[in-house]
């Protein structure tokens, strides 16, 4: 132990006397002598405080907690601030990686199915594919980059071993007055659930009516202001442009700000337990040739556009109910979407065909409404409800006598509705075990598929904080 | 419609004036962090907790209202060492405030000025909800609370400098009066020394560790994970042969395992205050010890 202690001044002597040496005049010589025999004395004192500390530790029982030690609280409190490590790795990115998949099994095949009365859109929609299937991968990157600005990265690595940039975006920091900035690629901050990663859904699948109005969610390239007000009450106001890429919208090959998104959020609490937030939104998007496909009378696929205004409003409420006391018991969150949609433009008819085209018109809706109830620490249970009304749109090639409506099939006019009955099983913050069960007339045809579905959900990595 | 505008103007003028005169707002988020700042801040600041007593810091949601007082907060304190990790970043990255980000004067952490206990030598998520930087639960050791108070002083100086004055002056008249108590609850205590107990999560720790308490097992298998019926049923077997005095249980705890537990080794379950706010005795920081020693001393003596 006396070489540790010739060591430690050593080294205390090294790091304090050696910079020195060079600009030390031969009067702060004594001053010197005198910091190197404080530094010295106090090394000493942590090398007994230490060598006690073990020597504790040795004389107990194998087993025993190791903190029966004397506490010691910090000698000098020296400001820092804590995760500002020394080590190199220290400034590497926080990183997550997200593991799900699931097994499926549903009475109709999947392969059939569709939002009816909907124009399908891009997206990962439907209950996936039957038996085992591995979910998206997602890798989550973050770090401040300075100061000023923090960037962030999600890749999703699909069962189809390919790779999507989910979200790539950086965020202001320093901005003055709540303003904040982002940039990049990023999930809308409309709604209450566009924003939310596939792994924190509290059901395996979006809400029909997320899945019909934006393809599951609704994201591009583009630029996100928000600005959070200077109350007690939660007022934020957001505006958001982009390239107009995504679903309703489509690129146009346009310069300037493609599509609007305005959205606004209030928040506060009722009461200790329960909290609310509550929003509205308006996304004003242009399409141009937005194909899909339909078939024709005898079951041959054709593509259809749809080329105009696409304009969606959206409002969301959700409420928390979180007792004090034992939070871990017993939680409640329902929450609710609903969404309006006006189309107005022309309708093409085979484009690689006949490729006739008239006036279009539709007012779509749909909600949702969900309630997920923590009955016991690890368990919680849920279920929601899906409404969506296609209404009956205006086809100036059906009106001008051109086609029957049964030349659009997806948009003859339905009432699709699913029950969902959840169930899961969190032994830990990162594990999460789901049963979902579905009573699904997506298709409007009133023939419900009943589908059943086991999810995994596992995440390692840095602990994620979760917005509201 | 110019006086229209000239009014909205003026208003919108207050409106920005009005805080700047007002005093330091302070978001701690924890009751015993605001107790601290209200302490030492008196008048000077205005103080909202993001926790009670009676919440589970580790597990808290980002809730809009708490997103809203950090909008406006000129000085965040944290326990730190990833004790709020689950909701303070989303906090602070909502708030668009950039005098509360890490690293900026209007963050603050507590457990920075303190030596943690209970540092993991290898990190891995088996272990459980383990803290990579050590134990954050440091309040229930009154010497840190001295130590923390002197650096938060510092702080609220380095903030608001046309009061540093005042802050030293109450820093003074806490520290004297924390300095007497210590020594009154440290004699009173004197009795606890070694004596055998059993915890419900490790953060009581720095409070076994000040008074000596001997910490003998936790119900908790590890930390943040609930005990299972064999795990229980193996710390029956275990605590037979060497029966605890106590078991000591947070206000915020739900009880039910500790009291299956007392029932069978024949131990008392005392529940502690663990935080300002915990139990009706607990009304300050001073209440806070006063408190947790006559419970434990009502039973242990």
């Amino acid at each position: 132990m006396s070489s540790f202690k010739a060591l430690a001044a050593l080294l205390a002597f090294a790091g304090i006397a050696l910079p020195a040496l060079g600009y030390a005049a031969s009067d702060d010589v004594a001053s010197l002598r005198a910091e190197l025999q404080a530094l010295k004395d106090e090394y000493s004192k942590r090398v007994d405080a230490l060598e006690q500390r073990i020597s504790t530790l040795e004389s107990m029982p194998v087993g025993a907690t190791a903190e029966a030690g004397p506490p010691v609280p910090a000698p000098e409190p020296t400001p820092s601030t804590a995760g500002y490590g020394g080590q190199s790795t220290a400034f590497n990115p926080a990183m997550s990686l997200i593991l799900a998949g699931s097994y499926t099994n549903t009475s109709q095949d999947p392969e059939t199915w569709r939002i009816g009365g909907f124009m399908p859109g891009d997206g990962e929609v439907g209950p996936g594919a039957r038996s085992f299937n591995l979910g998206e991968s997602e890798i989550t990157l973050s770090a401040n980059v300075d100061p000023y600005f923090s960037a962030q990265m999600t890749a999703a690595l699909s069962a189809e071993d390919e790779v999507e940039v989910e979200e790539a975006f950086f965020r202001t920091l320093a901005l003055p007055d709540g303003f904040t900035a982002k940039g990049g690629r990023f999930f809308s901050g409309f709604g209450y659930l566009n924003e939310v990663h596939a792994h924190a859904w509290d059901f395996v699948d979006q809400p029909l009516v997320y899945q019909a109005f934006f393809g599951g969610q609704f994201k591009q390239d583009g630029v996100q202001v928000k600005w959070l007000a200077p109350t007690d009450l939660f007022v934020e106001l957001g505006a958001e442009t982009g390239n107009g890429d995504a679903f309703p919208g489509t690129r146009r090959n346009r310069n300037g700000f493609n599509g609007a998104t305005l959205f606004a959020h209030v928040g506060g609490d009722v009461d200790d337990a329960t909290s609310w937030r509550a929003g509205a939104a308006y996304l004003d998007q242009r399409a141009e040739d937005r194909a899909f496909e339909e078939s024709d009378e005898f079951g041959f696929p054709l593509v259809d556009a749809f080329s105009g205004k696409s304009r969606t409003y959206v409002v969301d409420a959700v409420l928390k109910w979180q007792p004090v006391g034992d939070p871990n018991r017993r939680q409640l969150k329902v929450q609710g979407e609903y969404m309006r949609r006006r189309e107005t433009g022309l309708l093409a008819f085979d484009t690689q065909g006949s490729n006739l085209s008239d006036s279009y018109r539709s007012t779509q809706s749909g909600w949702y409404l969900q309630g997920v109830y923590q009955f016991l620490p690890r368990w919680r249970a849920g279920l929601r409800y899906d409404s969506l009304d296609s209404g009956s749109p205006r086809i100036g090639l059906v009106d001008s006598g051109e086609f029957p409506l049964s030349a659009f099939p997806s948009l003859l006019p339905a009432d699709p509705d699913r029950i969902s009955l959840m169930l899961d099983w969190n032994p830990s913050e990162f594990t999460r075990l789901r049963a979902q069960f579905d009573w699904d007339d997506a298709r409007g045809v009133d023939d419900r598929d009943r589908a059943f579905r086991l999810q995994y959900i596992y995440g390692i990595g840095t602990h994620a904080a979760h917005k509201y | 419609m110019t006086n229209f505008i000239r009014s909205v103007v003026a208003l919108l003028m207050l409106a920005a004036a009005l805080p700047a005169s007002a005093a330091l707002k302070v978001l701690a988020t924890t009751a015993d962090w605001g107790a601290l700042a209200t302490e030492l801040g008196g008048d000077q600041v205005n103080v909202y907790t993001a926790t009670s007593a009676l919440q589970d810091v580790h597990r808290v949601e980002a809730k809009p209202s708490l997103v809203a007082r950090a909008r406006t907060a000129d000085l965040v304190i944290a326990s730190g060492a990833e004790l709020e990790i689950g909701w303070l970043p989303v906090l602070i990255q909502e708030s668009g405030n950039k005098r509360i980000q890490p690293g900026a004067p209007g963050y603050f952490e507590t457990t920075s000025v303190i030596m943690l206990v209970e540092k993991p030598e290898h990190f891995d998520r088996s272990l459980g909800d383990i803290h990579p930087q050590g134990n954050p639960h440091v309040q229930l050791d009154p010497r840190n609370i001295a130590i923390i108070a002197k650096a938060l002083t510092q702080r609220f100086a380095q903030l608001d400098a046309a009061h540093a004055q005042y802050y030293e002056q109450r820093f003074k008249d806490f520290d004297t009066r924390w300095q007497a108590a210590i020594k009154k609850w440290e004699s009173e205590a004197a009795s606890l020394k070694g004596v055998p107990i059993v915890v419900m999560h490790r953060d009581q720790t720095y409070l076994c560790n000040w008074l000596g308490l001997n910490q003998v097992a936790a119900i908790e298998p590890k930390p943040g994970m609930p005990p299972t019926a064999g795990y229980l049923g193996q710390l029956v077997t275990k605590l037979k042969a060497a029966p605890p005095r106590a078991i000591l249980v947070n206000a915020y705890n739900d009880p039910k395992a500790a009291k299956w537990l007392s029932a069978r080794v024949n131990a008392p379950v005392i529940v502690l205050p663990f935080s300002v706010g915990g139990t009706p005795g607990a009304k300050d920081l001073f209440g806070l010890f006063d408190d947790t020693l006559n419970q434990l001393l009502a039973v242990l003596k």
